[in-house]
């Protein structure tokens, strides 16, 4: 089985093509667009929550998204084992579709924070970071104003000890409980991110530290 | 025809940084007897219901669903 991967595009979504682009030219993979009025992801066997501002971020973020014909789908896929990456926005979106615990709150310090942080995986026995070496130090840059990660102290106690904790801030720049940057669902399939990996997988770019965790998703299905 | 009146506000656990803001700058205004401010959203529709235990319903089922989100959000409404 080769990776077919499909981005979702909603209304305000701005990282798709980012993301399009490495997996396809890049990763050689075949890679498909998916309007969010559409009621199936048909034969796709990844899917990417791109980053932006759906729905222009109205109510909260990722909100009204949740309820698109598209995402009805890719709540079945992912209950079924299917494989998600929710990356920024896409990350507040799989939280308020219930596939990801927890809520994305406004930063701590109220500003939109775009620059490029220090992260250290955590954990590296998942399909989305075989490639990294345990507590290695990734560059991969953030955008956003509501991304400090809150869950109640049962449900931190939990992404703990199931080890879903993927990847942590060395310098928390959003206030998140437990310098969470990254999180997995338990049964591992699903991954929700604030940074943008996506936006340091193209060597002419100049860091490629985000390629290693999209090649080993689209890895994954081969 | 009623009039639900939503506020939906961040839990009490949850730090609100704006409101504490809010309050800092009401302060250096010369407030110095405010505290606790808390910022939230105010939502108002009409719902065309056959009685306000209807309505009240409605409101209900909207504000679980969508208007607010239970991890960080509490909320409570009036229906007229």
């Amino acid at each position: 089985m080769n990776a077919k991967v499909g981005v979702v595009v909603f209304p305000g979504s701005n990282c798709d093509h980012d993301a399009y682009h490495v997996f396809k030219e890049i990763i050689k993979a075949d890679t498909k667009f998916l309007w969010h009025k559409e009621g199936s992801i048909g034969d796709r066997n990844i899917i990417i929550l791109p980053g932006g501002f759906s729905y222009g971020d109205y109510l909260r973020c990722g909100a009204i998204s949740r309820f698109s014909n598209i995402m009805q789908d890719v709540v079945r896929f992912a209950d079924n084992g299917g494989i998600v990456i929710g990356i920024c926005n896409g990350f507040q979106i799989l939280c308020e579709s219930g596939l990801l615990p927890g809520a994305l709150l406004r930063n701590v310090n109220l500003k939109f924070v775009c620059k490029t942080v220090s992260l250290k995986v955590e954990n590296n026995k998942s399909i989305f970071t075989s490639n990294y070496g345990i507590k290695e130090d990734i560059e991969i840059p953030i955008a956003h104003g509501e991304g400090n990660y809150f869950c109640d102290e049962d449900t931190l106690t939990d992404l703990v000890s199931n080890n879903q904790i993927l990847f942590r801030y060395n310098d928390n720049p959003n206030g998140s409980i437990s310098d969470i940057a990254g999180i997995q669902n338990k049964k591992r399939n699903v991954l929700g991110m604030m940074p943008h990996p996506e936006r340091v997988s193209d060597s002419s770019l100049g860091n490629t530290d985000g390629l290693k965790l999209l090649k080993s998703v689209a890895e994954s299905v081969m | 025809m009623f009039t639900a009146k939503i506020k939906v506000t961040l839990r009490k656990t949850i730090l609100d940084p704006q409101g504490k803001t809010v309050e800092h700058s009401l302060k250096s205004l010369g407030y110095d007897n405010i505290s606790g401010t808390r910022i939230g959203k105010y939502v108002e529709m009409k719902i065309d219901a056959k009685s306000k235990e209807e309505a009240n319903k409605i409101a209900e089922e909207s504000c679980k669903r969508l208007l607010s989100n239970p991890v960080m959000e509490d909320y409570e409404f009036e229906i007229i």
